[in-house]
């Protein structure tokens, strides 16, 4: 089966992310790379080809720098990159990614697409449900456990008091959970190898896409640091700590 | 003149207190305020959201809905969506309202924002960002109607007496939107009072440092009584608990009168999904610990020998 990776490139995988004057995040000068949140989709994408065979596509929509996700991907094993890269494309929304992301992946062949539940950088967690109604395939969101079954998948579905086991049958995209997969490390062999491997760089023209089916449909107006809460009292365990927890508590109303 | 929806959603014919949340602020938003309920017992859902703003419910009892992953509720609310243009959809950040927000976007080509912790007017919403540090205006552009997807407790409910008239739903389902079934429904919650409304939310991380310290608070629980035992997302990643005990950004949002962290650093992540608790109490044995900075009571030691002299302290003077 043939699999689409999503890979995103955020910048400053670890560290604190800033904010320019134009409210859009820097991502000049900082160190980026493959968001982690993406690291079990990978793995999963791997892991299901090697059972059934076929190939592993990454896609990836981001600035120029993006191309370092995309090779970590395919020093991992993924088989051949996407990297829609344009100027245009600074400051996209959701609507945009999705737009983009799923234009990319339509010119793939895939049985199935997997992304991660959400970026680490934007948190949305909805562009993979966006690119799934646009590519007419069903949605396995929050898969934490999966398995190929009679020709389609099986996944146990993490939801907000438990969990379902969802069937369903390809082609479908599916959203991975942190948990799902332990994703592997890349080797040396894989790292040199990831340089031979064929990544298509692509403009929005390229796709066929024009500026209006790029253009945002939400505007930043205004940031503002949140009200901070104050730290109150603070003492060191002598041995009456919990004697104070408890007197806290009391004033609390609380027991 | 603006329309604004909620969509609701019920399980076994209950409706959850965010679609409440979201219709006490609707009635500030627009003068047209209406409901979406689509899962079994739908239309029974009507009389909490009347009661709380809705004056008419979209209600699709069918089974269908529940059966299946998101594609059949997304065509009937896109089908309703189609018959009476609402300005704006509020939903909650759910996984449920997730997907078909998400879902319902690719068909409206309309904006969607995600995380709202307020709602500004039609066509403008806030967030927060970076955990919880920084708050973002969000000016919403392009065609009706604008979806925003707000985190659970970012209002209070409060009923208005209002009724509802049940309109119901009736699309159709073709075969192509049944791909993905639901053919098993687990339940994983523990017994007695649930983190969403606890007064008492008893959190525990990687300081605990091994699985069976949960049982430390389990019993520090017991003996306060109203409590829920949380944890970060650190111990679920490392499978001590399962993940709908997960407090913060890509958990579940609490705000008790009392939220006692426990071996936990304070990680931004961490600090939204609690930092609006009434009261913190922090236990960390390091001094410099970030959820320190948000406690009211801090205590610096070692948390597996305070927890049980506290258990201890509440039983004998309880
Ligand atoms: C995209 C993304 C989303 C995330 N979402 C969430 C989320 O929803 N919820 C969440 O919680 N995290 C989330 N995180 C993870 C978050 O960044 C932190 O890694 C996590 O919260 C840390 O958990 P912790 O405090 O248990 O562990 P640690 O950071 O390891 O802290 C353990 C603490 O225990 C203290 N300690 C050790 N021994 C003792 C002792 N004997 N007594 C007392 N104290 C002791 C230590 O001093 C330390 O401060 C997210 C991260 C990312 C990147
Ligand atoms: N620009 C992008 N390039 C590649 N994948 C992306 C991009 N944006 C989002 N995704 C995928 O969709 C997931 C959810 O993203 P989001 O909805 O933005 O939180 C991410 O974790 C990625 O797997």
């Amino acid at each position: 089966m043939n699999v689409v990776a999503m890979a995103k490139y955020i910048p400053n995988p670890t560290g604190t992310p800033e904010i320019g004057d134009d409210f859009l995040l820097v991502r000049e000068g900082v160190e980026g790379g493959l968001d982690p949140g993406d690291e079990p989709a990978v793995e999963a994408a791997l892991e299901l080809t090697e059972q059934s065979g076929g190939e592993v596509t990454v896609v990836s929509m981001g600035p120029a720098s993006a191309m370092d996700a995309v090779r970590k991907a395919l020093s991992l094993g993924c088989h051949k990159g996407v990297l829609v890269t344009d100027d245009a494309l600074r400051g996209a929304d959701a609507w945009v990614t999705a737009t983009v992301l799923s234009t990319a992946i339509q010119l793939q062949e895939f049985d199935l697409v997997l992304a991660a539940v959400e970026s680490t950088d934007g948190s949305t967690g909805t562009v993979p449900q966006t690119i799934a109604e646009i590519l007419g395939v069903p949605a396995l969101s929050f898969a934490r456990k999966i398995e190929l079954k009679d020709g389609g998948v099986r996944i146990e579905r993490q939801t907000e008091t438990g969990y379902e086991v969802v069937e369903s049958g390809l082609p479908a995209l599916m959203t991975v959970t942190a948990g799902a997969t332990t994703p592997r490390y890349p080797t040396l062999k894989g790292i040199m190898q990831a340089k031979q491997k064929p990544v298509e760089q692509m403009s929005v023209a390229d796709l066929g896409l024009s500026p209006d089916d790029v253009r945002p449909t939400q505007k930043v107006v205004g940031i503002e640091d949140a009200p901070v809460r104050k730290a109150g009292e603070v003492i060191e365990d002598d041995g009456s700590a919990a004697a104070r927890i408890a007197e806290f508590l009391k004033e609390a109303k609380v027991v | 003149m603006a329309a604004i929806w909620v969509y609701a959603e019920v399980k076994d014919g209950q409706v959850g207190p965010p679609a409440l949340e979201l219709l006490t602020k609707a009635r500030d938003l627009g003068d047209t305020v209406e409901a979406v309920a689509l899962g079994s017992g739908a239309s029974g859902a009507a009389g909490p959201l009347g009661e709380h703003g809705a004056a008419r419910v979209f209600a699709g009892d069918d089974e269908v809905f529940d059966g299946h992953l998101a594609q059949p509720r997304v065509h009937a609310l896109h089908e309703l969506v189609k018959e009476h243009q609402p300005n704006m959809i509020l939903f909650a950040t759910t996984y449920e309202s997730r997907d078909l927000a998400g879902r319902l976007q690719a068909r409206t080509g309309s904006t969607l924002m995600s995380n709202a912790n307020d709602v500004l007017g039609p066509d403008r919403a806030q967030t927060q960002i970076f955990g919880g540090t920084k708050v973002v205006d969000v000016q919403l552009e392009g065609p009706d109607p604008k979806l925003v997807l707000v985190r659970p407790k970012s209002f209070a409910a409060e009923p208005s007496g209002g009724q509802a008239e049940v309109v119901p739903v009736q699309a159709q389902i073709g075969d192509d939107l049944k791909t993905a079934k639901v053919v098993e429904r687990h339940e994983e919650a523990a017994a007695g009072p649930q983190l969403g409304d606890a007064p008492v939310v008893i959190a525990g991380g990687r300081g605990l440092q091994d699985p069976k310290n949960f049982e430390l608070l389990k019993e520090l629980g017991g003996a306060i009584g109203k409590a829920a035992v949380g944890a970060t997302r650190a111990v679920v990643d490392a499978g001590w608990v399962p993940y709908n005990m997960q407090i913060g950004q890509t958990g579940i949002t609490v705000k008790p009168d009392v939220y006692i962290a426990i071996g936990i650093s304070g990680a931004t992540q961490h600090l939204v999904g609690m930092k609006e608790s009434k009261r913190i109490i922090a236990i960390n044995k390091d001094p410099d610990a970030p959820i320190f900075k948000v406690a009211d009571l801090g205590v610096v030691g070692d948390a597996l020998k305070i927890i049980p002299q506290l258990t201890e302290e509440l039983r004998s003077s309880g």
